[in-house]
This record gives structure tokens, sequence and C-alpha cells, in this order.
């Protein structure tokens, strides 16, 4: 299999380019980056697809001359995909955006609860004082 | 028999197609999806009959030369897996149908979610038939972009936030599985699962390694396998009941499969073992412990889910034909009891008005019939004796006896520890939601007492959502009684899926 060398570096810068978008945080913004990233991957399958050729219809050239077309019908279908996530990140990004009126991305839960006790120096909501029984009744201290 | 393979994702597509031209007949849309769903269980079931007596099937679509058609694939393991997901969303659409108008405004608002659910299976059913890398990529994303509507149903502020973070993880998952075909089809000329696993082996051992590596990452953020899974607990719980049920129960198992279905296949010879122990040990023992810290039930749930997924990468790990007749028997076991648990986080919710744990108590004595369908799958999550959760773990624990070797110990221990603490988190939900006083708000709803106990149970829990989880707790306790005939299938169904026995009963002779 021949690869060719242009495709390649091309496809690399534009998944590093897309990776850096997605660490942002606005979700339009990792959207661009998963848009730019995926057309990247779609780059890596003509890599894969080996040397150029002509094109691969039925009848119209020697069967030893025309490009393999299995993964251009393989990119065909990542191509949709993309168009249907793009389609729904932009709707979700426009929702967040109606909400909260920005369309960055939150928090972990947990990260915020777990970083809020820390800060009060607090433990957390699940420990109980062992003197206390589960109806609440202090049971040790007499 | 064989052109019968591709109904049960044709049967799922239809369905989904009808009850989304007819979004103003509610009841219409129920019929359909539920007997479509009705048919792809009977379907399952007729297979595994079919598998178990035949052997594997394989179907080439389209008439093209044979390794280069879209091939299906039916074997043990496929037509298992689609039987108890099928029984599993058959379940949760009969108690999502049960939910009153209500209910339904407030977390299922809209006519999309009959056909969104039925595309979600239909991608699952996909997934578990695909005899290619591409079609297995495709029934993925059919399912998670079922599933992104799903979480995100309504557009509230909290199912955004979740939903957001859902979408990204899986969004980089996808793009890392094209780039693991696009490698694979560069190094074999490939993407048919049977003749990748012919082509592979003559690879040099870093290609090799390479792509198993691409591979096994991208099943494991789908299968929500640590240090990959801290996107779960984060995203599901926010979603309406019977969508996190489904959501828990199948998702991350269809990940598992994969995992199962390209490490026994493509890399029979795994070399990465040890790493697969590890990351085995610190799911299952770090998951449980952030379950133990939780107060609300459906997070606490969605951590045990992630810790219990450790015990599949065990059986996994191991590589052995008993190490994975264990986790088949386990991965079955877990779908229906994390999903009918998370049904039952649902029926919590609606009749003590919460569900985080310190706004409940006293359900015991509010509700009996409650306290006993959380009791029995909660102690068979827990792993105590005689229940299908025990059993499994003792499949498991036996194939790791078997396999030997210090870390495998030290991983069984950690297994024992985790179903120790699994109990406990389980206790404690028992402790302070079913024991105790009863708190205002669920004092409330005792003051509209109308001198019926009964109704009362019924206005808070409708007879269809009880049924169906009761059905669902039956089914799960099925596999406890039926445990023998069933864990024996698994055997057969691990033998079946070793590589030779697959490419045999997949490719014809001239290909291999």
């Amino acid at each position: 299999m021949t690869a060719n060398l242009t495709l390649a570096i091309t496809a690399g810068i534009l998944i590093a380019c897309g990776v850096y978008l997605m660490l942002e945080r606005s979700l339009t913004r990792i959207l661009l980056g998963v848009i730019i990233a995926s057309n990247g991957v779609n780059m890596l399958f003509l890599v894969a697809s080996g040397r150029p050729g002509a094109p691969p219809l039925v009848g119209h050239d020697d069967p030893a001359a025309t490009a393999d077309p299995l993964p251009q019908a393989m990119v065909l279908t990542a191509i949709v995909i993309t168009m249907g996530v793009t389609a729904f990140v932009l709707t979700m990004a426009y929702r967040s955006f109606q909400l909260n009126g920005h369309d960055e991305v939150a928090d972990d839960v947990e990260d915020a609860r777990i970083r809020q006790l820390a800060e009060a120096d607090e433990l957390s909501d699940s420990y109980e004082a062992s003197d206390f029984s589960d109806s609440g009744e202090n049971v040790v201290s007499e | 028999m064989i052109n019968l393979i591709p109904l049960p994702v044709m049967l799922a597509l239809f369905g989904a197609a009808i009850t989304l031209i007819i979004p103003r007949r509610p009841i219409a849309q129920r019929v359909i999806s539920i007997g479509s769903l009705s048919g792809i269980v009977i379907l399952a079931a007729f297979f595994m009959w079919a598998t178990d007596t035949h052997g594997t099937m394989a179907l080439w679509l389209g008439a093209w030369p044979v390794p280069l058609g879209i091939g299906l694939v039916m074997d043990r393991l496929s037509a298992l897996m689609l039987f108890v997901a099928g029984v599993v969303a058959l379940c949760v659409l009969i108690f999502s149908t049960g939910q009153d108008k209500g209910e339904v405004r407030r977390e299922t608002p809209v006519s999309i979610f009959h056909p969104t659910f039925l595309l979600l299976m239909g991608g699952i059913a996909n997934a578990f038939l695909a005899g290619d890398l591409f079609n297995l990529f495709v029934g993925f994303e059919i399912f998670l972009f079922a599933s992104y509507v799903l979480l995100t149903l309504g557009g509230t502020k909290e199912r955004i936030r979740a939903g957001t973070t859902y979408v990204i993880v899986s969004l980089l998952s996808s793009s890392l599985f094209l780039i693991s075909i696009a490698s694979i089809y560069a190094a074999t000329g490939t993407v048919n699962m049977a003749h990748i696993a012919v082509r592979v082996a003559e690879l040099s051992e870093p290609v090799q390694l390479l792509l198993q590596m691409m591979l096994l990452v991208t099943f494991a953020i789908k299968a929500a396998i640590f240090p990959l899974s801290s996107w779960l607990p984060d995203s599901y719980p926010t979603a309406p009941a019977p969508v996190t049920a489904v959501f828990a129960g199948l998702l991350t198992k269809v990940g598992i499969y994969a995992i199962i279905r390209t490490q026994t296949l493509l890399f029979p010879d795994s070399p990465l073992s040890n790493m697969l122990l590890v990351a085995a040990l610190l799911t299952m023992v770090i998951g449980i412990l952030g379950a133990l810290a939780q107060v609300e039930i459906k997070r606490m749930l969605s951590f045990t889910l992630v810790s219990h997924l450790g015990y599949m990468v065990l059986g996994i790990a191991l590589a052995s034909e008993s190490g994975f007749a264990a986790t088949i028997y386990y991965t079955a076991h877990h779908i229906t009891i994390q999903a009918a648990l998370f049904l039952v986080a649902g029926l919590i919710e609606r009749r003590g008005g919460t569900s985080s744990l310190d706004g409940l108590g006293g359900l015991l004595k509010v509700s009996p019939l409650l306290a006993l369908l959380f009791f029995v799958p909660a102690m068979n999550l827990g792993g105590i004796p005689p229940m299908s959760g025990f059993l499994g773990k003792v499949g498991l624990l036996h194939a790791g006896a078997e396999y030997g070797g210090w870390l495998v110990w030290v991983v069984m221990f950690g297994g024992i520890l985790t179903s120790l603490l699994t109990l406990m988190a389980m206790a404690k939900v028992w402790n302070r939601a079913f024991w105790g006083t009863v708190p205002d708000n669920v004092v409330r709803i005792e003051d509209n007492y109308d001198g019926d106990a009964g109704d009362d149970d019924v206005r808070f829990m409708p007879p269809l959502m009880v049924g169906a989880t009761s059905a669902l707790i039956a089914f799960s306790l099925a596999l406890t009684v039926f445990a023998g005939p069933l864990y024996s299938y698994a055997e057969r169904a691990a033998e079946s899926i070793q590589s030779e026995n697959y490419i045999q009963a997949v490719l014809p002779e001239e290909v291999r």
C-alpha cells in the first residue's frame, strides 16, 4: 500500500486543531472542534484507501486502475453523521444560551460539591455522627 | 431462518417510523411500540434456540461477493444479549406508559419519546448483530443519537447541562472509533470482523497492539470503565426514570459486548491482560467508594453501575473461556438488575416525593410493596446467595482462581470487598429511606388519605408501573432459577465466540 504523506500530515494538523478547540469551555467552539477533527478523520480514510485512481464506477475503467471505493462510502456515512451531530449540538448550544445566557459547559455537580465542602472545611452530607441513631435521637450522650 | 436475522433491527426501525408519523395518537403509539418490542423479544428467544441448535448464522446482505458485503452475524452471545435487552426495553416502555398525565408532562413531554426509544433499541440490536466493524459503528451512532435526544428530553436547564457532558464525551469516543476503523482498514484492507481476524494475525506486534489499544479505549469510554468513567454518574441521573433505567441497563453493556467481541475475535492472545486487571480493580473499588458518598439514590445507583462493570472487565481480562462465560452470565444479570433498581428508584421518587435520602424515611410503613420491590434487587446486586449476582460472581472468582497469579488474587479480593461495600450502600438506602420516621413531605401524602390504603398506593404507584417493575424483578429471579441451563448456554456462547470457531462459522472456505 502507498500512503500519501501530505494527506496524513493534513489530517494530523486538522485533528490537533480540533482537539485544541474541544478543550475550550464554550459549546460552540467545541462544536467547531468536533467538525474540524471529524474532517481530519475523514482524511485519514483517504490515506487508508491507498493511491488515487480512476472513479470507481463499474465498467468505466480497468478495475486495477480505479480508486478503492470502500473508504469513500465510509467517509460519506461519517459526513452524514457529523451533519446530524452539528445540528443537534447547535440546538443544544442555543438552548443553553436561552436558559443561561451563555453556552459554557458547566462543572460536574460532584466536583462542585466537593470543592464547596473543601472550601467550607466540612464533611460530606453522607457523614452521620455516630452518637445519633437513625431517628436523629441522641443515644450516646447520657 | 437465516433471512430472519435483520428482522429485530427492521421491527424497531419500522416501529419508530410509524410512531413518528402519528404523534397525535398516543394510544396507537404505545400499542405499536410495545408490539414491536414484544416482536423483538420473541424473535430473540427464537434465535437463542436456533443458534444453540444450529450454531452461528451469518447473513450477507446485498448479494456482494462474500467478504465485501455487509455481514450480519447471529451467534449465541448476540442472541442472548438481544433477548435480555429486549426484555428490559419492553418492561421499561410499559413502565413509562403507566405514568399518569401529570408525570408525562413533566418527564417525557413530547410525542417523540416512543420513536426515539424504538430507534435506541434498533441501534442496540444493530450493534449486537453487526458482523463488520463499520456496521458496529453505525449501530453505535444510531443508539447514541437516540440517547442524546432522550437524555435532553424537554430541554430543561439541568438536562441540558448533563446532556452537554454526555454528548461531548460520546462524540470524542465516536471520533476515536472512526480513527480506529481507518487504521484497521489501512492495515488489513477490510472491515469485516471475521476477515480482519484472519489478517490481523499477520501484522507485526506493535501494529496489533496499537489497533487493540485504540479499540479498547473507544469501547472503554462507552462502557464507562475507570479512568474513562467520570462522565456517567454526572449525566445519567437527571434524565426521566425510564430513560435512566434503560441507559443504565443497556448502553454501557453494549460497550462491554463490543469489547468482548473485538477482544475474543481480533486479539485472542491479548498482551494487555494485566492492564485490564488493574482497570477492573480500580473500576470496582473507586466506583463503589463513590456510591457510598452519595445521598441521592439515582446518583448512588449510577456509581454502583460503574463499579460493577469492573466485574465484567475482570472476566474479559482473564481471556479464558470460563472467564468469558462468567462475564456473559454476569452481563445478562447486571442489565436486568440495574434497570430494575432504577425503575424502583423512579417509584421511590413518586411515592416519597424525592429521591434524596435526606428527604425520605419510613417508606416501609408507608408502602410495604415498594420496600419489597427495592429489597429483592438490592440484595441481588449485593450478591446475596443464592441469587444471580452471587452466581455470576462465583463464576468469575472460579475463573480467576483457575487463571492464578498474585494480581488476579488481588483483583478478586477487590471484587469481594466491592460486593460487601455494595451491600453497605444498599443498607444505607434501606436504613434511611425505608426505616425511621416518616418525614413531612411523605406525611403530606398521608394527609390526603381517603380511608382506603390501597387507593393511596395506586395513586402514587399506578398498577402498570408496579407491574412492569415486578416483571423485571421476576425476570431477574428467573435468571437465578434457570441459572443451570443459562450458565451452560453462556459457556457454549463463550466457546462459539472464540476466534477460530467464529471465523469458521462466518467465512466460507475459500476466503479464509
